[in-house]
Parts: C-alpha cells; sequence; structure tokens
C-alpha cells in the first residue's frame, strides 16, 4: 500500500512538474537561438487547424449525413451552395496542407531533440494528436460517401476483421451491423465531427498549455547534454541572457510562415477545386478502382508490396509497435544529447523511417501492382510490333490483347505493371519456358493452361518469340544451341 | 432518544448498533448505487447491439434460374436482407453467380479474398481480376494467383421452384468460415 502510494505520488509528481506555474518573470518569452524557420510549423498546423474547424462548421450545415442523401448534399455544396465548392475545396486540401505540417512538426522536434526532459508528455501529447488528425482524415475521406470511400472502408475493415479473436466483432462494432449500410456512415460521421474533434480540442490546450509552461526549448548544441538535475537551471539561465518576448520578435517567424502556408492553401484550392466525390457510394457498380487520399497510400504500397503472409502480421503487430514506439519515444531516451549528430542510432531510424514512406507514398501513386483493368481493351498493341510478322504471329499479338494478358503486362510502355514488360520478354525466356509459363503461371502470375487452346498457346509463344530487340538474339536453351552459326563473321 | 440526538451521523454508520437514520441512508446510497449503475446500461447495450452475434443471414431470392444461361458467369445484385430505411444504394450488393449444368451454381461474393476490392470476371481468360493488389481467381472462385490468401468467398445456394436463393447478408470477411 505505502508503495502504491509513493509511486501514485511520484506519477502526480512527475505531471505536476509539467504543468507547474512557469517562473519567467516578465511574460513569456522564448530563447532567441528557437526563433528560427525550423520551428514554425507547429504553429502553422494550430493555424490550419482552425481554417479546419471553420470550414468545417461551414460544411457541416449543408451535409447530410444519411447513406441515402450524403453523395447528393456534396453533388448540393459543389454545384448549388455558393461557394460550397470552395470550402469543401479548403477543408480537402487543408487536410492534407496539416497533415504534412503535423509530420514536418514531428520530424522538427525529433531531429531537435525537444522532446527530451522536460517536454516528454508534449510529445507524447502530439504524438496522439498526429493519430487524432490521421483519423480525422480517414472518417473525412468516408463522409465523401463516394465509390471510393465505400471500398476504402470496405478495404479497412477486411483488413480490422483479421485481428485475432476480437476482428469480426470490431468490424461489425465499427460498421454498427452486418455490412456497410447507413449505420456505418452515421458511425464515422458521429467520429468526424463529434468524438474525434472534442478530443482533438482537449489534446490540443494541452498542447499549448505544456509549451506555455516548460518553454519553447533551444536549440541543441553538441556536447550540451540534458540531465534531469540541471536542464531547467541552464533553461531558465538562457532565458535570462537571451530571452526573446513572444511579441514582437518570438512570433515574427511563425507568422510568415504561418501567413504563407495560408495563401498556399488559399490558391491551392482555388486551382484544384475540392475531391470527388466520384461515382455513387453503390457496391453494385464494380468498375471502380478503390484509392486511398494520399496520407494512407504508403499503406496501400506495403499491403501490395509485402508477401501476402507478411500483411496481417504487418498490419496488426508492426505497425502498433512503431505507433506505440513512437509515443513512448522520450520514455525510451528522456535524457542526454540532443544534437542528432551525437544520436546516430536516432539519425539511422529517422532516414530509414522517412525514405520508406516517401518511397511507398509515391509507388502509391502509381501503384505498378495493380492490374490495369482496362487496357486490354484500350491500350492497342504498338503497331511497329506487328510490321512483317506472320499470320500466326499477329494471331497471337490479338490474343495477347483479347486474355487480358495486357492488364498486367505492358508493350511499348502502356499497359499493367504488375508482370514483366513483354517488349523483350524474348530474350529472357526459351519457347519451352514461355509455353511452361503460360499454361501453369507461376510468380505472380495465373495459370493460363484452362482458358487457352493449344493453338492460342503456340500462336502466343510464336508472337513472344518475336519480342527482342533487332541487335540481340532470343534466349536459347544451351544444351541444344538453336541459333545457326553466323555465316561470314 | 437522548443518546441517539448526540451521535453524529458519521457514527451511525459504523459500531455494532445502527441506527434507524443510519439504515436508511445506507439503504438510499445502495439504491443509488443501483440507480447509477442502471442508467448506462442501454446506452452500452446500444453501442454494442452490433456486437450480438447472432447470424446475420437470410435466403435472398436473384430471380428466375434460368436468367444465368448454362457455363457462364453473370453479376447478380440483390438487396441487403438486412437493410434499413436510409441505407440508399449501400443495400445493392453485388454476387458472381456461375451456372454450371442444371441446377448446379456457384455463386461467388465479389470481395477478393486479400483486402474486399471488387473483383470482376473476364470470360475471354477465365479469370476474376481484383484492381487493387493484382490477386487473380479462377472461373470455380479458386485462387488464381497474387496476394489472395484463399478462394472467394462462396455463398450457400438453392433452387427452390425455379428460383435461385443465396443464403447472405453478412459481408464476406476473411476469418469467416468458408461455407
Amino acid at each position: 500500500m505505502a508503495r502504491l502510494r509513493s509511486w501514485l505520488l511520484a506519477i502526480g509528481q512527475w505531471f505536476g512538474l509539467r504543468l507547474r506555474r512557469p517562473e519567467y518573470g516578465n511574460g513569456f518569452r522564448r530563447p532567441r537561438s528557437s526563433i528560427s524557420w525550423a520551428y514554425v510549423f507547429g504553429s502553422g498546423a494550430f493555424v490550419l487547424l482552425l481554417v479546419e474547424f471553420v470550414t468545417g462548421v461551414c460544411l457541416a450545415l449543408v451535409y447530410s449525413p444519411s447513406a441515402e442523401t450524403a453523395w447528393q448534399s456534396l453533388l448540393n455544396l459543389n454545384y448549388q451552395v455558393p461557394f460550397g465548392w470552395y470550402l469543401r475545396a479548403l477543408h480537402f486540401w487543408g487536410s492534407n496542407f496539416l497533415i504534412i505540417l503535423l509530420i514536418f512538426h514531428l520530424i522538427q522536434v525529433f531531429v531537435l531533440g525537444s522532446y527530451k526532459y522536460p517536454r516528454e508528455l508534449t510529445w507524447i501529447i502530439g504524438v496522439l494528436l498526429l493519430l487524432l488528425t490521421l483519423g480525422m482524415a480517414l472518417s473525412g475521406e468516408v463522409l465523401r460517401f463516394d465509390q471510393e470511400s465505400y471500398w476504402d472502408l470496405v478495404i479497412g475493415f477486411t483488413l480490422a476483421g483479421r485481428a485475432p479473436l476480437i476482428g469480426p466483432f470490431l468490424v461489425h462494432f465499427l460498421m454498427g451491423g452486418p455490412i456497410i449500410a447507413g449505420a456505418t456512415l452515421m458511425r464515422m460521421y458521429l467520429m468526424h465531427v463529434l468524438l474525434v474533434p472534442a478530443a482533438i480540442v482537449v489534446l490540443t490546450a494541452l498542447h499549448l498549455l505544456l509549451v506555455y509552461r516548460l518553454g519553447i526549448s533551444e536549440w541543441p548544441m553538441p556536447g550540451r547534454v540534458v540531465r534531469r538535475e540541471t536542464y531547467l537551471t541552464n533553461y531558465r539561465t538562457v532565458l535570462d541572457r537571451e530571452g526573446e518576448p513572444l511579441i514582437p520578435n518570438g512570433l515574427r517567424k511563425d507568422m510568415i510562415f504561418a501567413m504563407l502556408t495560408v495563401v498556399a492553401l488559399i490558391v491551392t484550392a482555388a486551382i484544384m477545386g475540392p475531391k470527388g466525390p466520384n461515382g455513387p457510394p453503390n457496391p453494385s457498380i464494380i468498375r471502380t478502382r478503390p484509392h486511398p487520399d494520399f496520407f494512407f497510400l504508403w499503406v496501400e504500397a506495403l499491403m501490395g508490396l509485402l508477401p501476402s503472409w507478411l500483411d496481417t502480421p504487418f498490419g496488426l503487430v508492426v505497425l502498433p509497435i512503431l505507433v506505440v514506439g513512437l509515443i513512448a519515444l522520450p520514455l525510451i531516451s528522456p535524457v542526454g544529447e540532443r544534437a542528432i549528430l551525437r544520436r546516430p542510432l536516432s539519425l539511422v531510424v529517422a532516414t530509414v523511417m522517412v525514405t520508406v514512406l516517401i518511397v511507398t507514398t509515391w509507388l502509391g501513386t502509381y501503384d505498378p501492382w495493380s492490374q490495369e483493368m482496362d487496357a486490354w481493351s484500350g491500350t492497342p498493341t504498338p503497331v511497329e510490333y506487328l510490321k512483317g510478322r506472320t499470320p500466326l504471329e499477329i494471331q497471337g499479338a490479338i490474343l495477347i490483347q483479347a486474355k487480358q494478358c495486357r492488364n498486367c503486362h505492358s508493350l511499348g510502355g502502356a499497359g499493367g505493371m504488375r508482370g514483366p514488360a513483354l517488349d523483350t520478354t524474348a530474350t529472357r525466356l526459351t519457347r519451352n519456358e514461355l509455353i511452361r509459363q503460360i499454361l501453369q503461371g507461376g510468380g505472380n502470375m495465373p495459370a493460363y493452361g484452362k482458358a487457352l487452346k493449344p493453338a492460342e498457346v503456340a500462336a502466343i509463344v510464336a508472337f513472344l518469340a518475336t519480342m527482342h530487340p533487332p541487335n540481340e538474339p532470343p534466349a536459347h536453351n544451351s544444351a541444344q544451341p538453336a541459333i545457326p552459326p553466323a555465316t561470314g563473321g | 432518544m437522548s443518546d441517539s440526538s448526540e451521535t453524529t451521523c458519521e457514527d451511525s454508520y459504523v459500531g455494532p448498533h445502527t441506527s434507524r437514520r443510519g439504515f436508511l441512508l445506507r439503504a438510499r446510497n445502495l439504491l443509488n448505487v443501483l440507480l447509477l449503475s442502471a442508467f448506462p446500461l442501454p446506452i452500452v447495450g446500444d453501442l454494442l447491439a452490433p456486437l450480438r452475434r447472432k447470424a446475420f443471414l437470410k435466403w435472398v431470392s436473384l430471380g428466375p434460374a434460368s436468367a444465368f444461361p448454362e457455363n457462364q458467369t453473370r453479376l447478380a445484385v440483390y438487396k441487403n436482407p438486412f437493410r434499413q430505411p436510409t441505407d440508399g444504394v449501400t443495400a445493392d450488393i453485388p454476387c458472381w453467380v456461375r451456372r454450371l449444368t442444371g441446377d448446379s451454381f456457384q455463386v461467388f461474393s465479389d470481395n477478393c479474398s486479400h483486402l474486399g476490392c471488387p473483383v470482376r470476371w473476364f470470360p475471354q481468360s477465365e479469370l476474376f481480376m481484383c484492381p487493387c493488389h493484382g490477386g487473380t481467381f479462377h472461373a470455380d472462385g479458386s485462387r488464381g494467383s497474387g496476394p489472395p490468401p484463399r478462394g472467394l468467398y462462396v455463398y450457400p445456394f438453392k433452387v427452390e421452384s425455379g428460383e435461385l436463393w443465396i443464403n447472405a447478408g453478412e459481408m464476406p470477411l476473411m476469418t469467416l468460415p468458408r461455407p
């Protein structure tokens, strides 16, 4: 009991130290070294949050959160309500800008080591705010109740449904029934306009309060180590010697940056317009291509690129561990060096994570792992591949179109990228290997044995065997040299 | 009487001799606790209502079986049997109906078994192709290639007086047993 009480006391003191009244003397001041362009992202994000709240309230005046009428109310906003399209554009692009700024803010605080003692709680709340904002982005995408958001919901629920034991229960709870319907939209609406915003308001207030009480961190210097015993005294000395009042100097760069951000948002929203809605959320319209908004493209990319047996462990084990690790970071390393060059492990981990995020997001914008469902009928065979070909070879070229090969394989740079391009296939596979691959499939290719007659296979192979550059011979079985020796050379 | 007037309110809670006032106070507190704990029950019940795992399955008609030609696979759309008045177009659920011969059918969910994207049937190559991560399925619903861990979900079906019925209503999730 005594031990429990001492623990509780210690926890209370931990929070008390961070939320105590500040002792700054006259007004809030920040170290002069912190008035830097590297420190402007947090305040910029705050301004965007205000923009999101204002535009969100305006949109909620018109939006109808019913599966029957949501889509129509979006069209109404786009085409009837004065400036409705612009409010939607501001809200959509504002959320994109906000998430980008939050990520910049996170990277900034990480690189500068500002999350260390005594600002651990500020970081933890900040990461929670980032997660909540991503939740807003996700539920907001659902409120744009169109084909895309319907199928994004399906993907999200299918992934959640894989959680062991609780999966189906969790999905039923989130869907509000056995299948995506009006109740699902209502739940997402409630999250988007009430529950999550309330949490964001409370946590943002706490975040700002902590910034006010603990002060803004000074620029890190190599060798200036954070110690629990000395940091606060040192910080106060820094403030005394080179503290700047917040107004006017302390906020100058923040104001300029926030202004530029808002101008960029206004211009982007005016030029790009609102996103969607595309087709109505009718699941029986199956000619559709689900795509998440850009902040979740990396998830889509990893789902497409990871071997399928790693999908579930990644989504349900690795991802939660990464998130918990991110939240708990200041508890893992609360003291020590702040300069990034003196934190090599942090530097490597951060670089790898940022690189993976950027590359997977970029890949997600053109998803090479997807089939292009209309390539077989919409992308013709390049004419130069047909010149001077025998009838059998031309028949093969026709079959390659008709049998949907182009959905995965490109010719002349057009078509799906799921499988290898067929332009130089003959330099990689011999005729026998081509036949085997077509009949039995393998790699990521389904077996076509049942769908093709032998004559059709012969025609396709005849065409593919011509797919080599003029100056490069086709592949051949080295045990049986098929190419006649060159004469005269 | 004079004794009890001297004891304070707090004293009456404890001790071997409980006064009438003490007993009533305790009874009131107990009642309050009961009421307070009963109050949120309907709220919790309402929130957790979707968790009650009764089977959300009903027999739905897909129309006359003769509408599906033999040896072909066609898209059919049924109304979600558990739809609410405000569900709008989200109640139109598609499925792929493959008629082999006679009354022998296979009815597939259009949700890819990887992440649920809508698969599309291509009769020329006899494949279902998924637009998301490159999964394919053969004509009989078995896994063809790509990331799907198994074949398409197959609805239980029956043919009664010339009409094709399937047992449907629930989003086919990976974790559900495959009938």
